[in-house]
């Protein structure tokens, strides 16, 4: 049953000056699922979500999203389904007050006036901005810009959200509230970031690209558990694992130190249960 | 150079408010037309950075004073004509409406001479010619150059002649001119060699910008030789319509002609003309305790009735502005009261 | 090096002003426009030695500063620098227009300082205007409004997109001057050479976040056409009550000369 999966089916892109972006990237997200893609600068991360929104065409290989294959036909309700939030709000924010940003979508698909309040109100009351609506976007904080971002998508109703970088450039309140907002979803979610506790909070499963190939898929958990793999895709653990005297047992000055005295908050080695 | 709301006429400023807004209207029809969606935002933002790049001053070599980019014929070759005038337009309605940049009756004479010369004549007439599809440095260098003296030389030749034909201010024709257009000379090889600057730095950094601009056909499948014509059509129009005005009043260009010929006034022209000064004065003055040089011959009755009828105009002056500001005040005061209860 | 700079921000204060609630602020848009038009009109087709007849139109402007809850000061502050451009212009007219059409005592007073007050009266009475009907009203409810009266769509976008953005490329046109500003020791100007390349640099900049802009745009279904959700404004009673008194009142002040009128009535002559 194709409940709006993500299947990538050997994707490659070559750039016009021949470097190689994407090579052989293929995988399959289902519904609900909640997947993190980290990777090194330069890793092939927002190439491949540009080809998930239909932005990039492939050199080779296919991307189905739900029933359609992604090709100019299904673009229109391609787009529909996925709902893109992009790095810089000040890129997705370009009508002139909030209220116009966030019916930007339902307009395009054509709904009717009343139905468009609807929308705009329940997108922005998801996210906690609805006493926004009338504001210009450059009236906005940091944090509440990101927020009516990820509203301007909400009102198309998406069933997929991928965000890229979603917590880059925010302070660490309107960090926490952006985390809390993600895990409320229902939707699935694609999330690609370097901010690796975040990808910990929130996915449970992590795609790994190097140089354009995915160098692993699996859970979250035990992708930051190898630390050969990190190390040569130039990542490292996120910092919540990195002085846990359980994950890190090296990094230790005492070996007698409890494990149970967990240095960072929350219930002490939760990420080791399985969800 | 821009026109000022305090240089230009209604007449004129009304003409060319006309031509200005008919051109914004083509100009929406073609844009409309282009299938190239990216020009949505990019007209949006290259605008905006117009706005940025004015507000960077750089000094002039040899001179040491200081020079902004205008970005006219930089806005042309890197939109095309149609959508480089729409964003023209936009920079300058904004700088009209916040900054008081001139003027909003000036508006359409700016728009005109600073969004009709680059976008229509300087840059597919004189830019793309001599660029060809060989864009090397050198060319367009030169290219840019001539294009934006040849853009401001018109430019300010507009100005020029839109302040004359409304006749408010003082500047005779002549001197205005020989002021204006060397000035601008100078103004235009620093705009042709700025542009050139950024336009050889785009094409070195991201050529494609450049190339699809170069690709496209500026003036459509519109023949040169019916461009001229309309715009020549169009300044006769203009021209007429205002020498119509013109003649309706006859007083400012020729006084401001009579200034620059040195005709010697004859007799009845000068008897006229200090009866119709003497009545000015009546309607301006604000001053008390002044008199009118009695005229040869006047009884001194007339004099003293002149004298007090521009008194009366003083106090209602002073009488007006108090009553302005009271009701300002008053109004103020409601508003306050009003929300205190509320 | 920096023009304009620190003014430049000043100017989102006025978006703020225009979302407050006050009766003139609730007009259609539309009746404010085209109010704004007829007063700039009427105060421009002065001639050039009027001073004390255009005098009563600043009443247009009080009124609408004290209903609209406009803050003085700041108002004025944006209308002041109207006035060194006005005098700029305007002081040619002493240098050339020498007649005298009026003494005080032994003084000459020129038509050409007259005409230049007159200038500067022009001057302010039009920027007010326009800077109180943004104020009052607001930057893209006036493009709607022109938009009505048959603006082209396409260009009251282009203006829309264009404010929205000033602000982000002014900020960054700011930093990257500055940023360059610090490593010049010595206070040298900005040569024409670098110069290209900083502006260069920034054009590059602006050209990539419109196409990310686009990339933003075409994700929530754009296909060429940017559709406007119309804010609702009703065109009523209050709406013609306002237009029709107050362009009454412009017509009235522009062919009758009021000052003149109220000072004979206090001296006694009649003209």
């Amino acid at each position: 049953m194709s409940h709006h999966i993500v299947h990538v089916k050997n994707l490659q892109h070559v750039y016009p000056d021949e470097t190689v972006a994407l090579r052989d990237v293929s995988f399959l997200i289902h519904h609900g699922e909640s997947v993190g893609i980290i990777g090194a600068n330069g890793a092939g991360k927002s190439t491949l979500l540009l080809h998930l929104i239909g932005y990039l065409s492939a050199t080779s290989g296919e991307i189905v999203i739900g029933d359609d294959r992604l090709s100019k036909e299904t673009l229109p309700e391609i787009r529909r389904t996925v709902g893109m939030v992009f790095q810089d709000p000040e890129d997705q924010l370009f009508m002139p007050t909030v209220f116009d940003d966030v019916a930007f979508g339902p307009l395009n698909l054509g709904l009717a006036a009343d139905e468009i309040e609807i929308r705009v109100a329940e997108a922005l009351e998801r996210v906690g901005a609805l006493d926004l609506r009338d504001k210009p976007p450059y009236h906005l904080s940091g944090g509440e810009k990101k927020r009516v971002a990820i509203a301007t998508v909400l009102s198309m109703l998406p069933e997929i959200l991928v965000l890229d970088e979603p917590t880059n450039g925010l302070d660490p309140q309107a960090r926490r509230q952006l985390i809390a907002l993600l895990q409320a979803f229902h939707h699935t979610r694609i999330v690609t970031s370097h901010d690796l506790d975040m990808i910990l909070e929130l996915c449970d499963r992590t795609i790994v690209l190097h140089e354009g190939k995915v160098m692993a898929d699996g859970p979250t958990l035990e992708i930051f558990n190898n630390d050969e793999l990190l190390k040569t895709c130039r990542l490292e653990k996120p910092f919540a694992m990195q002085s846990c005297p359980v994950c890190s047992p090296d990094k230790q000055t005492s070996p007698k130190q409890s494990p149970l005295v967990a240095p960072h908050s929350g219930k002490p080695h939760d990420h080791h249960h399985d969800h | 150079m821009h026109m000022a709301d305090a240089l230009v006429s209604p007449a004129v400023g009304g003409a060319f408010w006309a031509a200005a807004a008919g051109t914004i209207a083509y100009c929406s029809a073609r844009v409309r037309k282009d299938l190239d969606d990216r020009k949505v935002p990019l007209m949006g933002v290259l605008g905006a950075f117009v706005f940025a790049a004015q507000m960077i001053n750089f000094t002039i070599p040899a001179t040491g004073s200081s020079g902004h980019l205008g970005g006219g014929l930089l806005l042309a070759i890197l939109l095309g004509p149609s959508a480089a005038y729409l964003t023209i337009a936009s920079v300058l309605m904004i700088q009209a409406l916040f900054f008081a940049d001139g003027g909003l009756l000036a508006l359409g004479c700016n728009i005109f001479n600073l969004g009709v010369f680059p976008a229509f004549i300087a840059y597919p007439l004189i830019y793309k010619k001599l660029v060809g599809s060989d864009p090397r440095q050198s060319r367009m260098v030169a290219a840019s150059i001539i294009a934006a003296v040849v853009a401001l030389q018109f430019g300010s030749l507009g100005v020029v002649l839109q302040t004359v034909l409304s006749g408010v201010s003082a500047l005779p024709f002549d001197t205005f001119l020989l002021l204006m257009q060397p000035i601008h000379l100078g103004i235009g090889v620093v705009e042709g060699v700025v542009t050139a600057l950024v336009v050889s730095f785009i094409y070195q950094a991201r050529p494609e910008i450049l190339e699809s601009a170069l690709q496209q056909k500026p003036l459509g499948d519109l023949p040169i030789k019916s461009l001229l014509a309309t715009f020549l059509v169009a300044t006769l129009l203009i021209g007429g319509v205002l020498s119509w005005f013109v003649s309706e009043n006859p007083d400012g260009l020729e006084w401001s002609i009579a200034k620059i010929t040195g005709t010697p006034e004859l007799p009845e022209a000068e008897h006229r003309e200090h009866q119709r000064l003497a009545k000015l004065q009546e309607e301006t003055a604000l001053l008390p305790d002044y008199a009118i040089p009695a005229e040869e011959g006047e009884a001194p009755s007339a004099a003293t009735e002149r004298m007090g009828t521009s008194l009366s105009g003083l106090l209602g002056g002073a009488i007006t502005l108090v009553v302005c500001s009271l009701v300002g005040v008053f109004l103020k005061r409601r508003r306050s009261a009003q929300r205190k209860e509320a | 090096m920096l023009a304009i700079d620190g003014t430049f921000l000043d100017f989102k204060q006025l978006d703020l002003l225009a979302l407050r609630q006050t009766p003139v602020h609730r007009l259609d848009p539309r009746a404010k426009v085209l109010t704004t038009f007829c007063f700039i009109v009427c105060v421009v087709s002065f001639d050039r030695y009027q001073i004390s007849a255009m005098l009563p139109f600043m009443i247009y402007p009080a009124v609408l500063m004290a209903v609209g809850d406009l803050p003085f000061g700041y108002i004025l502050r944006k209308i002041m620098i109207v006035i060194p451009f006005a005098l700029l212009i305007g002081l040619f007219n002493p240098v050339f227009d020498r007649q005298v059409l009026m003494q005080i005592g032994s003084l000459d007073i020129w038509g050409g300082w007259i005409s230049c007050l007159s200038i500067l009266i022009r001057a302010i009475l039009t920027a007010s205007a326009a800077i109180i009907l943004v104020a009052i009203t607001g930057f893209p409810a006036i493009c709607e409004a022109l938009e009505k009266l048959k603006m082209p769509q396409t260009f009251a976008v282009q203006l829309l997109f264009l404010y929205r953005y000033i602000f982000v490329l002014t900020d960054e046109g700011v930093r990257t001057a500055r940023a360059r500003q610090l490593r010049t020791f010595g206070n040298r100007g900005l040569g024409i050479r670098h110069f290209g390349s900083l502006v260069g640099h920034l054009l590059l900049r602006t050209w990539e976040r419109a196409e990310r802009i686009h990339m933003a745009m075409l994700a929530r279904g754009f296909a060429g056409e940017v559709h406007s959700s119309r804010r609702p404004s009703h065109f009523g009673r209050t709406e013609v009550f306002f237009m029709a008194g107050w362009i009454t009142l412009f017509i009235l002040l522009r062919l009758f000369n009021a000052p003149q009128f109220l000072g004979g009535l206090f001296t006694g002559t009649m003209p």
